[in-house]
């Protein structure tokens, strides 16, 4: 009875562990992502999820001195995750660690040794919880299971839910209060004594949320982020800040050294900006929030800026804008006589900013008669729209050093993507402009990469002569691309080159351009615009995007990554330039991932060979020659597999539901959840009710199917549904994901019970192996997608789990179904 | 009388110390320069400079770089390498240094303004070879430290001000060269209207610690406006046929 009574109380504690545990994953994205960049927070917390193979090393190797102990070692290990959940991060954002130095800093790699230390303990005791749950109770694999995932599915959504209401250093605090918690739940609940320690865990839980909420709890943001830098100019100070999980939003005013942002204005500017408030998302990215007061002349200066070209070329047109953010484009189309503006802007919290708190001071710009705004991601938007459009204007919407550094190499982008521009083409008018806006890199990049995907855009939607319909112009600072839907006509070039001629502005490319006509005000030591898009004009495209050193091929939904540039030929060249300056040509996002998968894969060979070097005398006579290794193979393939459906499906619902947090939190918790309740099922899968064949073969067989029915089915259903309203897309998606997420919680714990009928010395072996592959499988999935693209990745994972079914562990010399 | 035979032994001692590490440092320096040397020989392609104006690297030879960056940076002082120098800023690696400077084309009689006053590493170079130089920094105890260092070091020619740079210096314009190290989202007209017909404004572009490329914008004698942009690497995008 007691054994009963404690399995209920520690499956609970272990749903509440592993939905703190979840939650902290992706908190540690968000904090990282605020005191650091994005791409490093990638690599730290890949790196520290290693803790869980840490943890199935462990428990293999010390497993006959923890079982006796199992109740308080558990309870001890959800204290200390709780503990250095919050400690560990508070002491990893005071090492000073520069990304920004370290090809230069020989001290760099240490410090990053040290973050990911501090970062892999608090998995470690998590993972520890969780291991120990499946070793105590392998032959109730199922339900441990289902317990582990459902927890860290409730611990996903909950996250999300939690950075809405507070600020990420409070949710850092509750997540360390909520394992404190578990651990007072399980010191209580099971009977240990003293039976004071429980209350010392719930004292101590509180400690923690005051710690964070207090002056020790403070992030302490790279002196290197632009708002850092900001912050230390004279008389300039933070107005307002405020945080959701689409990142922390801070306001600044700079009285004595205003903010004039308008990037690449030109020098004939009859004016200067008014008064600005600059915007910062997650201490980067700057713009402008300006003062309007009405006067329409004030915002003269909008004119000078390469982006008010298609202005030019049309009178009175509705316009709709993507990425309005803090409103200049706005005020832009205001200025140019806009006689309609559609703003779309992706965070609420922007938008309030400027409507609400610095309501008088922007005069309220989405409110003027004749402008909407619609909070909606821009790509889901257009798709739905019912109305077309004479101007599209695309905002900058990244910062200019990130963009520069190739910070950005990662992260899937999928409003820069072929089928993205076709989208937007087909809501232009007759006649209308699709007008993009991108920083100039010198040599360029992002601004071919971008020309070469309206080539391929126009040329999908069946147009035979795409530069007749395109037209590119450029100041130092920002190249502004013109797709016209229809051939330009005399009187358009006309307008272009008046524009360009009377801002000092270069032309990049017009239907009959000379190269004599390239780079006039701002030379170059060669014309590379002009000459990189008449060669992605010209017949030689492919031979010229193969023979350049960045990447410019266009990018697709299949391999989203518009902002990864680096190719590996040019990587010696830039190494050996970097005492000329040539660093800044590197770009960083992708080598990041290639060194982070190489440590991960270096760190679980070690993490997966070191307990069974040490076990190896503990392990039983066997008539199977290696048991080990079919156990390794099938945990490890499982792993793979797992992560890389999971990341495949995420990448196609991050379309349909259009919102990027939206559509990874339900797509995650649909999987978790459902997947749990697989696990539940999965008991009822025992060997004999499948036969001969191996018992996770049906999941697997179920799993191949709908994967490939969706591989099929998934567009055009999405196609059809694209226009309904989110709170509809979100239970179809569920809908959708339920079977196969329920198909693929079933492999798992079919194969951790068949370990323990047969040795179960090897199941937290097991667990570890299949937590090392899980991490390297997350990395591994966005580097084969960035080369073949998510279908690869997607038809892989299945001919992993096809081979995964066909090593399923054989219990040796033992009966199957054995309890503990 | 032992007691001061020991104080002057002692004080000796702490001399030929101090003198052994200023040798050093001169070493090193004179190492960097044959470093920036060679360096221009290899970017000549993308620079158009086989080698750079003799007064500027006389100029780079001269400085003590190491007395412009925080103590625990001091080792790397001769490294052709950006350094941190506190409050978010960097200084500019000493080839990208010497590259800029060459690039304003300055005179013994020129008057020269810098926006970005940084370390006062620059303006300290700038010192070296023109009559004036006028340097604006908007951090204020960066601007404050630079002056301390520049004034103690015994550069009389360099005036600091802690000002916004937008509107540049018009009471000691106009002037022959220009420098803006502070990030600008667009070139200040002001700034353009306080160089000289015939002047130079350099720019350097892109985030700390990694300069992209530089702009230089030429007034030319008639008031109108050119600007290049150039990379300091010698790095073709393309491969093949060029």
């Amino acid at each position: 009875m007691r054994a009963v009574e404690s399995f209920t109380t520690l499956r609970l504690a272990l749903s509440l562990i592993s939905a703190a545990a979840l939650a902290y994953e992706i908190l540690l994205t968000r904090l990282f992502s605020i005191i650091q960049w994005h791409h490093f927070a990638y690599m730290m917390i890949s790196v520290a999820l290693l803790g869980y193979g840490a943890a199935g090393t462990f428990v293999s190797i010390f497993r006959s001195r923890i079982e006796p102990h199992f109740e308080a070692v558990f309870a001890a290990s959800a204290a200390l995750f709780g503990i250095l959940a919050v400690t560990c991060f508070l002491l990893a954002q005071q090492v000073p660690f520069n990304p920004l130095e370290f090809l230069w800093d020989p001290q760099q790699p240490a410090w990053l040794l040290l973050i990911y230390l501090l970062l892999l303990v608090p998995f470690f005791f998590a993972a520890l919880c969780v291991c120990l749950m499946f070793t105590r109770f392998a032959a109730r694999a199922h339900r441990v299971y289902s317990f582990d995932i459902i927890g860290a599915a409730a611990g996903c959504l909950g996250v999300v839910a939690g950075l809405y209401v507070l600020p990420p250093t409070g949710v850092l605090g509750a997540v360390g209060a909520l394992a404190l918690l578990t651990a007072a739940l399980v010191w209580w609940g099971t009977g240990l004594k003293p039976r004071l320690a429980a209350g010392v865990f719930g004292l101590a839980a509180g400690v923690i949320i005051l710690v964070t909420a207090g002056p020790l709890g403070q992030l302490r943001m790279s002196q290197y982020k632009e708002l850092s830098q900001m912050l230390k100019v004279m008389g300039a100070h933070l107005v307002a800040e405020e945080s959701s999980p689409l990142g922390l939003i801070s306001v600044v005013e700079s009285a004595e050294v205003p903010f004039r942002e308008a990037p690449g204005l030109s020098l004939n500017a009859p004016d200067e900006p008014p008064p600005q408030l600059g915007v910062f998302t997650d201490g980067e990215g700057m713009s402008a929030l300006t003062r309007f007061d009405g006067r329409r002349e004030r915002l003269a200066y909008l004119d000078y800026v390469t982006s008010a070209l298609p202005y030019h070329l049309v009178h009175r047109p509705r316009v709709l804008i993507l990425g309005a953010g803090a409103g200049a484009d706005v005020l832009q189309a205001l200025y140019a006589d806009a006689s309609s503006v559609d703003a779309v802007e992706l965070n609420p919290q922007v938008a309030r900013l400027v409507q609400a708190r610095f309501g008088e001071f922007s005069g309220r710009p989405y409110s003027v008669p004749g402008v909407a705004l619609h909070v909606a991601e821009a790509r889901g938007y257009t798709a739905a729209a019912d109305r077309r459009y004479d101007v599209i204007q695309f905002a900058l919407l990244d910062a200019f050093g990130a963009s520069s550094a190739g910070l950005y190499a990662l992260s899937e982008s999928y409003i820069y993507t072929v089928e993205a521009l076709q989208t937007y083409l087909h809501r232009l008018s007759p006649d209308g402009y699709l007008s993009i806006t991108r920083w100039v890199n010198l040599p360029p990049r992002d601004t071919l990469k971008l020309f070469a995907t309206a080539v391929s855009a126009l040329e999908a939607s069946g147009v035979n002569d795409p530069g007749a319909r395109l037209a590119l112009i450029r100041s130092w600072k920002t190249a502004t691309l013109v797709i016209k839907n229809g051939a330009l006509t005399a009187d358009e070039i006309a307008a272009v080159k008046e524009f360009c001629r009377t801002r000092s502005f270069d032309l990049a490319w017009y239907p009959g351009m000379q190269t004599a006509e390239a780079d006039r005000y701002n030379r170059l030591d060669q014309p590379y615009f002009y000459e990189g898009v008449t060669a992605l004009l010209g017949n030689a495209r492919e031979e010229f995007i193969e023979r350049y050193k960045f990447n410019i091929a266009p990018a697709t939904d299949d391999r989203p990554y518009f902002f990864h540039f680096f190719r590996w030929k040019a990587l010696p060249e830039l190494v050996r330039l970097k005492q000329q300056g040539g660093l800044p040509l590197l770009e960083w996002g992708y080598p990041l991932v290639v060194a982070t998968l190489a440590q991960a894969l270096l760190a679980s060979i070690l993490l997966i060979l070191l307990p069974l070097w040490l076990l190896r005398r503990r392990l039983p006579p066997s008539p199977l020659p290696r048991p080990w290794l079919r156990v390794a193979s099938y945990f490890g393939l499982l792993g793979l597999a797992f992560m890389f459906v999971e990341m495949a499906f995420i990448q196609r619902f991050i379309l349909f539901l259009s919102h990027p947090l939206y559509a990874v939190s339900v797509v995650l918790f649909a999987f978790l959840l459902f997947a749990g309740l697989g696990s539940r099922f999965s008991e009822r899968l025992q060997p004999g009710a499948a036969g001969r064949l191996s018992p996770a073969a049906w999941p697997v067989a179920a799993i191949a199917v709908l994967s490939l029915l969706y591989l099929l089915l998934l567009a055009p259903v999405f196609d059809a549904l694209i226009g309904l309203p989110d709170l509809a897309k979100i239970p179809i998606s569920i809908l959708l994901i339920a079977p196969l997420g329920f198909a693929m919680g079933m492999p798992f714990p079919l194969g951790v019970a068949a370990v323990a009928a047969g040795n179960q010395e090897l199941v937290p072996w097991a667990w570890g192996v299949n937590a090392c592959a899980s991490v390297v499988s997350a990395v591994l999935a966005t580097l084969l997608a960035i080369h073949f693209g998510f279908t690869v990745v997607l038809l892989l994972a299945l001919a992993l789990y096809l081979l995964a079914a066909a090593v399923f562990p054989k219990p040796a010399g033992a009966t199957l179904g054995a309890g503990e | 009388m032992q007691l001061r035979f020991a104080l002057t032994f002692f004080l000796l001692v702490v001399a030929a110390a101090t003198a052994r590490a200023q040798d050093q440092w001169i070493a090193a320096r004179q190492q960097m320069v044959r470093d920036i040397e060679s360096l221009t020989v290899e970017t000549a392609s993308a620079t158009g400079r086989k080698a750079l104006d003799a007064k500027v690297m006389a100029a780079m030879a001269k400085v003590p770089r190491h007395l412009f960056v925080p103590t625990g940076q001091q080792p790397y002082g001769y490294e052709n390498r950006p350094l941190p120098i506190g409050y978010g800023q960097t200084i500019s690696q000493p080839y990208i240094v010497a590259l800029m400077t060459d690039l304003m084309r300055v005179k013994p009689g020129d008057v020269t303004l810098e926006i970005g006053t940084g370390s006062g590493y620059q303006a300290a170079i700038l010192s070296e070879l023109v009559k004036e130089v006028y340097t604006i920094e908007i951090i204020e105890p960066l601007g404050k430290r630079a002056e301390q260092q520049l004034v103690q070091l015994g550069y009389r020619n360099v005036a600091v001000k802690i000002a916004d740079g937008y509107y540049g210096w018009p009471e000691r314009g106009p002037f022959d060269a220009i420098i803006v190290t502070a990030a600008a989202s667009y070139i200040p007209p002001p700034l353009v209207k306080q160089l000289k017909p015939g002047g130079r404004m350099v720019i350097p572009v892109g985030a700390s610690f990694l300069t992209q490329y530089l702009m230089l914008v030429e007034k030319q004698p008639d008031g109108s406006v050119v600007s290049r942009q150039l990379l300091p690497v010698s790095f073709v995008p393309l491969t093949g046929r060029h």
